[in-house]
């Protein structure tokens, strides 16, 4: 107790008060809604939620339905090539295979290019966090502090560029579709830039600063299991080329499940794909370098287009629809019930 | 300390008597091996042989045996800690899961991290609190140290020379060679500034050391009167401040997980992340404590700056100085008003008595004043107090915490010395009072007591607090049982603890305190309402007094009762226009009266603050005539009324109740010379008496009210105005204070008229009584009427503590000069020794007070405070049991019972009195079989009635419930026999227990009784000191601030100012706390379970790896920010039920005493909506993105998005008072978290390496999917929560919805319907009065129409005895059962009695009962017994009008 704080009281009077404020706050006496669960509001709450997600359901139903894709699993389609990269000592070795399929149907508008993994864990914890973002965006650092071990430097000191276990890892299979248009082969156009995030294209990832991309990538090597270093991963385009390169900044950007897919091409609409895919006959030629069979997994390439409200999935769409019915009913439940009581109630009800 | 203390007096009584039976011979027991073999075991007692040389032999053994004196507190030594460390710190559970973990981790199979790490937390834990343990020990390994070497004197024979330790505190009568060798040693340790091994303080006075030669004064070392309290500087308090908090268990556990991850191989999060809480929290209460402390600067400097004058010798005056500039030495004026800067030896007063009265508020809460005297012999008190004479030098010791001693002598040029003590010492912060001016001499500047320290935490307290941050234990408990005390409702004895107060100041009238050291100055009741037939015949006694005056020889033995009322009372005097604060002059001519013992005796008397000019009573006749003689008045019973304006808080009334008795004639001298003129002045003026305890001040008003007014007090006369308008000026001789040994206060008188020394003694009826004149003297006839009138005091004694009052005797004796004469020389023998002086004291006290007459019995009722039985009911109605713990008398505390609806006139009531173990035990079996008989026959129907409680007709008759009443001699045998469970098993059927007679201990250990063993939570509430053991022994502890001091309220963790605001207080903010705790710590269960889940579900996705799919910053600030403070807000502020529907519905409250909130089954349901929710903001998301090109933060972030709606929105439906905080907050987390989202999105590339989310959110927010999804998870999540909402109100509606729904209503309407819902369950609860049995479902307080009359009771012959009557008429109770009383009781009773006492064989036949007192009382008490039974029949509380008898 501080005993100082109340000075002489004086007849009683100057004593301060000791009533704490009459505010009402400090009196918990603020104006307050008390919202109270009535009859009405639960039943127009119901309806109203019931009725707005079957609508929103419908849609997306639909527009998922719009959706055209065609997915080809090529894992086992190329067995030899499966067989010779289980061995890892034939990483030099080239293997091709190609892949027919027959389109029934014209794809139309956007047409994308995706390969997918099955069985491949890229958001394992250590994968992730196995990379140095500093180091693609281009900056001089030392990748020894990073978290990209084990892949950070050969025995020699050298460092790998770029690091880590994402990069080391990444999808080298070149895959190339072709039209076959009555005997003749048309290579379908297919666009190798602008399918990653602007911002990671621009910002996340960078060369390193110098007058060319080999040279600024001097004294370091590429990561063990590339064929070539990173500033040759796109040798026709510079402004796809080293860190920047479209192929590799998808890549970094690891999936959150073990079966993904990752955007590989667009189709270019020119010529006879103006309108996106016809029907018809077509093959993937496939460079074959990417072992899945080590882990068990497996490889697609997949064809689709997208709609406003993304891809082929339906389960937004059935789980609106799911919802409104279920609070539809549940509206026309407890209306019932109401109903029921409403002779029995006496007392509290308005 | 009062109990260790008893104990060992205990002890020591106990081998007090046995030891004469051991003595047998002259030499020492070993000398005698036959016999010492068989006697002399020093297992079984002890034996203590002097240290003298003359045993040698027998003392080197015995000392061997015994202990050394030699204390250890310290738990370990260098060698044993260790082991003894580990082996506590493994006896908790949380280490034992630790190593369990360790251990786990060391089989290969289920490892999962490296042993080390796994190691890592057990190891920082138990090196942390092993650091801790060891600076403790050290600590008290100091402690010890420094107690085992302080020095004390012992006799050894092997140097001749007595050796000289330093004691502990300085003596008056220490060698002077002593003295000086403390002076040369204060000098030769100039150096150093601090002198810890000194214990006596020497201060002579700063005059002749000017400022020149202030290197030269004794005292520069001592401290300055500056004070600081402040706990940080401006350097010092990062460090300081940060080391406080590390000294937070939670902290520290902060900071482990911070630096787990720092170790690469554990780390969870990024170790900058993880400090990010640790920061924020720290960085919070540092800065609350910044402004704390600051605030406390403020005050120090603002104290430190007050203004007192100081003498100067330059000036020769007294200046002004700040506080902060007061220095041990300086003579400082006071003035009244004015608060003490510092402690002050009291050298100079005013007052011409040297008395200085002062008000110790600031110091402990008493408003009281309290006297304090000018060193006792110091001369210059007559004259004015000149500073530049005082050479003395004062010795006293060193700075305590002892708030109640000291002690010190002043020692003068010529060596001589005188001591005093505390009652001269002005204690800082105290406020002077009724005193013109005081000078004194600073002896301790700053602080004496260390106040500020000891409200500081201790580590048990702070162990405590931090107890109190575990909401769910506490939650747990129900809060079913409560513990209540009658004390709030009356003002009683009290023992008080010793822990606090002025011993001086002793309350009178109170019957069993030990030490009743709490005055209070309320205002007290005034308007004593006479009875009109007493007045009347006190009216005509005054007349026929005055009609003879001139040949007077008696005064009536009515005067004499109301003159002794007036007088024998420690009281303040004081009138309307002059309040005590003021002062005023003492008048200058004073009448000089006896002197000699005006040194010595002023303890005990109050200074008159004012004296009323003119006096007159409208009624007063002027017509002196006739005469009268009282001869052998019959015994006349007044009752008066008092409207009681009790301190602060209530208007409750007080009856008091006179009954004077006629005594024999009393010779006298004439009244002739002092009857003055009457004044007659139209307006009498309006007195204020102030006295220490109400029960005074009230019998001064009584007094009063029968025109007996006390018009003015002093030390040395009392004056007196007679109904008759007659100033009466008694000089005081001597005033013998009340203490608890005598229980009594006499003053010693001389009779203006008679010239006669009248002693008139006031105190415990059954002390009084003892005192009594014995009869056996006189004639037969004279025998006969005193026992007579002895026998019918005695009953209206005993029908007063019936009726609830407090009953005082008041008697007189009439001294003759050379009697009085030589025990006044007895008692200045007795006042002027040195060494046993309060035995002396006490010695000559009972020497006078014997052979008494008996003049009158006074009953004082304590009106209950306004709505005590509203709040009883209520409580009731709210499923409370309820305890009464009173130290009062039986009938007082069950007729209190009664009074305010806690018994009903209809139960049963039980009643266990005995001293014996076995007939106790027979006693709890019996009352427990009966309980239990009624409650089986009713058990099937309650059943019934449970599962269809409406089909039951309310028509059947309310069934009578059992009461328990006991006393404190069967409680200490219940506790010392291990009847406790019985005795438990029988109040479980009881409706309410009644604890008579109890002391403060008691009191405790039935609230720790009943905490152990029904495992409930007690309440206990209570005003006095001797409460404060039970508030503390309970889990809730309130104290009611008002009558008897501040003691209860600063023990306790409420304070209330009025009993009935317990209502307030528990029906509506312990539910509202309830209800808020319970919600908020379910919400928060709910919220982190729903929210880690998320992290879990997506292990099965990513190989369970420790993957998380939302970024670091985001997670953190999840709980931190984002989510944190609706909840709190919601804890705060939400109110399910409004204040008034829960005051008007008690029942609510059982919401949480059966924890229909917290419970298992909420708890497990809300755990179950927690998975499903998180299961749905997981699978939702993870549905829609399967299979497509979605990376791991474009995941995690619409369910970071998804889950912050749904928990927030959840909140929304629980919530049930929206404020525009609430919607602030709700609002304001969403906007925060999605503005801040954005801006570290955007902002940080690789500001959070090695994964950043950057430009997440953005691309988030652009796409449409997001907001489907946020849409649809939050609904599809809270929907089956809604769908039960919803169905929960259609269907059962709980009593918590309904009052919610009647929150709804208009005020009319409302009010209808809680009417109509109250007597639907009265209806019910008629038969299923299960509101106090909460403990247990099924027990039920049935009782069958056998029991539907009044009870009988079992007396035991131990309250006979103590009355000191004969058995027929010793129990009220008896009076009042009616033939009907079952024989069972009787039976019982009769058992009991002849099991005991072989003399209650004869008095047990009484027990067939007469049915009314009528026949006992005769015609006189008819009236009385109507009355009686009018406030029996109605319960009521208001006892206006309580009895009249003529």
């Amino acid at each position: 107790m501080k005993n100082k704080t109340s000075f002489p009281p004086q007849e009683g009077e100057a004593r301060p008060s000791r009533c704490p404020d009459n505010s009402a706050f400090k009196q918990q006496k603020l104006p307050a809604w008390k919202p109270q669960l009535t009859i009405a509001t639960v039943l127009s709450s119901f309806f109203l939620i019931g009725a707005f997600c079957l609508a929103v359901g419908v849609c997306l139903v639909l527009s998922a339905n719009s959706v055209r894709e065609i997915q080809i699993d090529y894992s086992d389609k190329c067995s030899d090539c499966s067989k010779l990269r289980e061995n890892s000592s034939n990483w030099n070795k080239e293997c091709h295979c190609s892949v027919n399929f027959t389109l029934k149907e014209d794809i139309l508008g956007d047409v994308f290019m995706y390969y997918g993994l099955q069985n491949f864990y890229q958001n394992h914890r250590r994968y992730v966090i196995s990379r140095s973002d500093a180091q693609l965006l281009g900056r001089n650092v030392n990748i020894q502090k990073s978290y990209c071990a084990p892949f950070t430097t050969y025995r020699n000191g050298t460092p790998m560029a770029p690091c880590g276990a994402i990069a080391n890892s990444m999808f080298n299979d070149t895959i190339d579709l072709f039209y076959n248009l009555n005997s003749s082969v048309i290579q379908v156009p297919l666009l190798r830039t602008g399918n990653s995030w602007w911002t990671d294209k621009n910002v996340k990832f960078r060369n390193p600063e110098s007058y060319n991309l080999s040279s600024a990538f001097a004294g370091t090597a590429r990561p063990p299991y590339w064929q070539k270093p990173v500033y040759l991963l796109d040798e026709e385009d510079e402004r796809n080329n080293g860190y920047i390169n479209d192929d590799f900044i998808i890549w970094m950007r690891v999936s959150a499940f073990a079966t993904f897919r990752n955007l590989y091409r667009r189709v270019r609409r020119i010529r006879q794909f103006a309108d996106g895919l016809p029907a018809g006959n077509y093959t993937f030629h496939i460079s074959y370098n990417f072992p899945v069979t080590k882990f068990k997994g497996r490889k697609h390439v997949i064809l689709s287009t997208v709609v406003w409200s993304g891809g082929s999935n339906p389960f937004l769409g059935i789980a609106y629809v799911v919802t409104g019915t279920a609070a539809t009913l549940a509206g026309f439940v407890i209306t019932a019930i109401h109903l029921k009581l409403r002779k029995k109630k006496t007392y509290f009800q308005k | 300390m009062a109990l260790s203390v008893d104990s060992a007096l205990y002890r020591w009584q106990r081998l007090g008597a046995e030891s004469p039976s051991h003595t047998l011979s002259e030499s020492t027991p070993l000398l005698f091996p036959l016999r010492g073999k068989s006697n002399l075991n020093l297992n079984k007692c002890r034996i203590v042989f002097p240290n003298n040389g003359r045993q040698w032999e027998d003392w080197k053994h015995a000392s061997t045996f015994y202990s050394g004196n030699r204390i250890q507190t310290t738990k370990y030594t260098w060698f044993t800690f260790l082991p003894q460390y580990l082996f506590e710190q493994f006896h908790r559970l949380g280490n034992l899961y630790f190593f369990f973990l360790v251990v786990l981790n060391w089989f290969p199979q289920v490892e999962v991290f490296h042993r080390e790490i796994t190691m890592l937390p057990l190891i920082v834990v138990l090196l942390a609190s092993m650091i801790k343990d060891a600076i403790e020990d050290y600590r008290k390994y100091r402690f010890d140290k420094m107690i085992n070497l302080s020095k004390t004197r012992v006799y050894d024979k092997m140097i001749w020379k007595q050796h000289f330790f330093k004691e502990t505190c300085c003596r008056c009568g220490a060698p002077d060679t002593e003295v000086q060798n403390e002076e040369l040693e204060k000098r030769a340790k100039v150096k150093k500034r601090k002198k810890k091994n000194e214990n006596k303080r020497v201060i002579i006075s700063n005059l002749p050391f000017g400022s020149k030669k202030w290197k030269e004064n004794p005292n520069r070392y001592y401290d300055s009167n500056k004070i600081k309290t402040t706990k940080y500087t401006i350097f010092t308090f990062l460090p300081k401040n940060i080391y406080d908090q590390f000294h937070r268990f939670a902290n520290i556990y902060f900071v482990v997980i911070a630096l787990l991850n720092f170790v690469p191989v554990v780390n969870a999060f990024q170790p900058e992340v993880s400090v990010i809480p640790i920061c924020v929290i720290m960085a919070i209460t540092a800065i609350k404590d910044a402004w704390e402390d600051f605030r406390r600067y403020k005050l120090d400097k603002e104290i430190n700056h007050m203004g007192c004058y100081i003498y100067s010798r330059e000036e020769r005056a007294y200046v002004e100085k700040c506080w902060k500039d007061v220095r041990v030495g300086d003579f400082v004026q006071l003035q009244c008003n004015e608060t003490i800067p510092a402690d002050i030896l009291l050298l100079y007063s005013s007052d011409q008595n040297g008395i200085c009265h002062l008000e110790t508020a600031n110091l402990d809460g008493e408003t009281n004043l309290k006297q304090r005297q000018v060193v006792t012999g110091f001369s210059s008190q007559n004259t004015l107090f000149e500073p530049e004479f005082f050479q003395n030098t004062i010795i006293c010791e060193m700075p305590n915490n002892d708030l109640n001693k000291f002690k010190g002598y002043m020692e003068q040029p010529n060596h001589e010395r005188i001591g005093f003590n505390i009652e001269s010492l002005l204690l800082r912060g105290c406020t002077i009072r009724n005193t013109e001016a005081a000078i004194g001499i600073v002896i301790y500047a700053a602080r004496r007591l260390e106040t500020h320290k000891e409200l500081d935490l201790d580590d048990e307290d702070f162990a405590k607090l931090q107890h109190f941050t575990l909401p769910p234990v506490n939650i747990e408990r129900r809060a079913t049982y409560k513990q209540r005390t009658m004390r709030p409702l009356r003002r009683c004895q009290s023992a008080r603890a010793h822990f606090q107060g002025h011993t001086r100041n002793r309350s009178l009238g109170r019957r069993d305190s030990n030490q009743s050291q709490v005055a209070f100055s309320s205002t007290i009741e005034k308007d004593v309402t006479p009875d009109s037939r007493l007045l009347r015949r006190v009216r005509e006694a005054a007349l026929q007094t005055e009609n003879l005056s001139p040949f007077m020889k008696t005064s009536t033995s009515f005067t004499d009762f109301f003159l002794a009322l007036a007088i024998c009372n420690t009281v303040l005097v004081s009138t309307a226009t002059e309040p005590r604060q003021r002062v005023t002059v003492p008048p200058p001519i004073k009448p000089s009266g006896i002197t000699l013992e005006k040194i010595h005796q002023m303890f005990q008397r109050l200074k008159l603050a004012s004296l009323s000019q003119s006096f007159s009573s409208s009624q007063s006749s002027s017509d002196l005539g006739a005469s009268f003689s009282a001869k052998n008045t019959e015994e006349h019973l007044a009752a008066l009324d008092c409207c009681v304006n009790d301190d602060d808080c209530c208007a409750s009334g007080r009856g008091d109740e006179l009954q004077g008795r006629g005594s024999t004639d009393i010779g006298g001298a004439s009244l002739d010379e002092v009857f003055k003129s009457v004044t007659n002045s139209s307006s009498p003026t309006d007195f204020c008496y102030e006295a220490e305890s109400p029960d005074e001040a009230a019998l001064v008003y009584a007094a009063q009210a029968y025109s007996f007014t006390l018009v003015s007090r002093t030390p040395e006369q009392v004056t007196v105005r007679l109904p008759q308008g007659t100033l009466l000026t008694f000089d005081i001789l001597y005033t013998l204070g009340f203490d608890s040994v005598r229980k009594r206060m006499s003053v010693v008188v001389r009779h203006p008229l008679t010239k006669e020394i009248v002693v008139y003694t006031k105190g415990a009826d059954s002390v009084i009584m003892d005192l009594l004149e014995d009869s056996a003297k006189a004639d037969v006839s004279t025998e006969k009427r005193m026992k007579r009138i002895k026998e019918k005091t005695q009953k209206h004694l005993d029908s007063y503590a019936r009726d609830g009052l407090r009953t005082l005797c008041i008697a007189k004796k009439v001294l003759n000069e050379d009697d009085f004469q030589k025990w006044a020389n007895f008692r200045r023998e007795a006042e002027a020794a040195i060494d046993n002086r309060d035995e002396l004291l006490m010695e000559t006290a009972q020497h006078l007070e014997t052979k008494l007459t008996l003049l009158g019995a006074t009953g004082i009722e304590d009106r209950l405070q306004d709505g005590v039985p509203d709040t009883i009911a209520a409580l009731r109605e709210a499923g409370i049991q309820i305890w009464v713990l009173t130290g009062d008398k039986q009938e007082t505390a069950v007729n209190i019972a009664y009074s305010c609806k806690l018994l009903n006139q209809r139960d049963t009531i039980f009643t266990i009195n005995t001293e014996n173990k076995e007939t106790c035990e027979s006693l709890l079996n019996l009352t427990l079989e009966e309980a239990r008989k009624n409650y089986e026959v009713e058990k099937p129907r309650r059943k019934f009635f449970g599962i269809i409680p409406t089909s039951f007709s309310a028509s059947e008759a309310p069934s009578p419930k059992f009461g328990l009443v006991i006393d404190g001699q069967t409680l200490n045998i219940i506790f010392q026999g291990g009847l406790e469970e019985k005795f438990l098993a029988l109040t479980k059927h009881c409706r309410s227990v009644l604890c008579c007679r109890s002391t403060p201990l008691q009191k405790s250990m039935v609230v720790k009784l009943i905490r152990r063993q029904l495992k409930v939570m007690t309440l206990s509430i209570g005003d006095g000191a001797n409460d404060v053991s039970m508030i503390q022994a309970a889990d809730v502890g309130i104290g009611i601030s008002g009558q008897e001091g501040m003691q209860a309220v600063m023990a306790s963790d409420f304070a209330i100012s009025r009993f009935k605001h317990l209502k307030k207080l528990l029906l509506v903010h312990g539910h509202w706390c309830y209800a808020r705790l319970a919600k908020m710590v379910i919400y928060f269960f709910y919220k982190n379970v729903s929210y880690v889940n998320l992290l879990f579900w997506y292990q099965f996705f990513c190989g369970f790896s420790g993957n998380t799919m939302i970024d670091y910053w985001q997670m953190i600030f999840f709980n931190l920010f984002f989510t944190s403070l609706p909840p709190l807000l919601f804890g705060v502020l939400d109110k399910d039920v409004s204040a008034e529907t829960l005051l008007d519905l008690p029942e609510l409250y059982k919401n949480g005493q059966n924890s229909e909130i917290y419970k298992l089954s909420t708890f497990i349901i809300t755990m179950l909506d927690a998975f499903y929710q998180s299961l749905i903001c997981f699978f939702v998301p993870y549905l829609t993105y399967e299979d497509s090109d979605i990376d791991v933060f474009s995941f995690g972030n619409p369910i970071n998005t998804i889950s912050l709606l749904t928990i927030l929105l959840h909140q929304a439906l629980e919530m049930r008072t929206w404020t525009l905080f609430h919607l602030v907050t709700m609002l304001g987390s969403v906007m925060f978290y999605l503005v801040f989202s954005l801006i570290y999105n955007a902002a940080c590339v690789i500001c959070n390496p090695p994964i950043s989310p950057y430009w997440i959110m953005e691309k988030q927010l652009s796409d449409p999917m997001f907001y489907l999804l946020c849409l649809i998870t939050p609904v599809i999540a809270l929907l089956p929560r809604f769908v039960i909402f919803a169905l929960r109100g259609t269907f059962g509606a709980s009593l918590i919805l309904k009052a919610q729904q009647l929150d709804k209503l208009p005020k009319a309407q409302r009010d209808l319907e809680i009417k109509k819902l109250r007597s639907r369950k009265q209806a019910t609860s008629s038969v299923l009065p299960a509101s106090n049995d909460d403990l247990e479902q099924n027990i039920s307080h049935f009782c069958l129409s056998p029991f539907l009359h009044p009870a009988a009771a079992a007396v035991s012959h131990g309250d006979r005895e103590s009355w000191g009557l004969s058995a027929s008429e010793a129990n009220p109770f008896r009076k009042q059962t009616p033939e009907e009383g079952y024989s069972f009781f009787n039976r019982w009773a009769e058992e009991e009695s002849t099991a005991v006492d072989s003399s209650a064989g004869a008095v047990s036949g009484h027990y067939p009962l007469v049915p009314s007192r009528v026949t006992t009382h005769g015609q006189d008490s008819g009236k009385l017994t109507k009355d009686n039974a009018h406030n029996f029949n109605h319960g009521s509380h208001r006892r206006s009008v309580s009895a009249v008898t003529l």
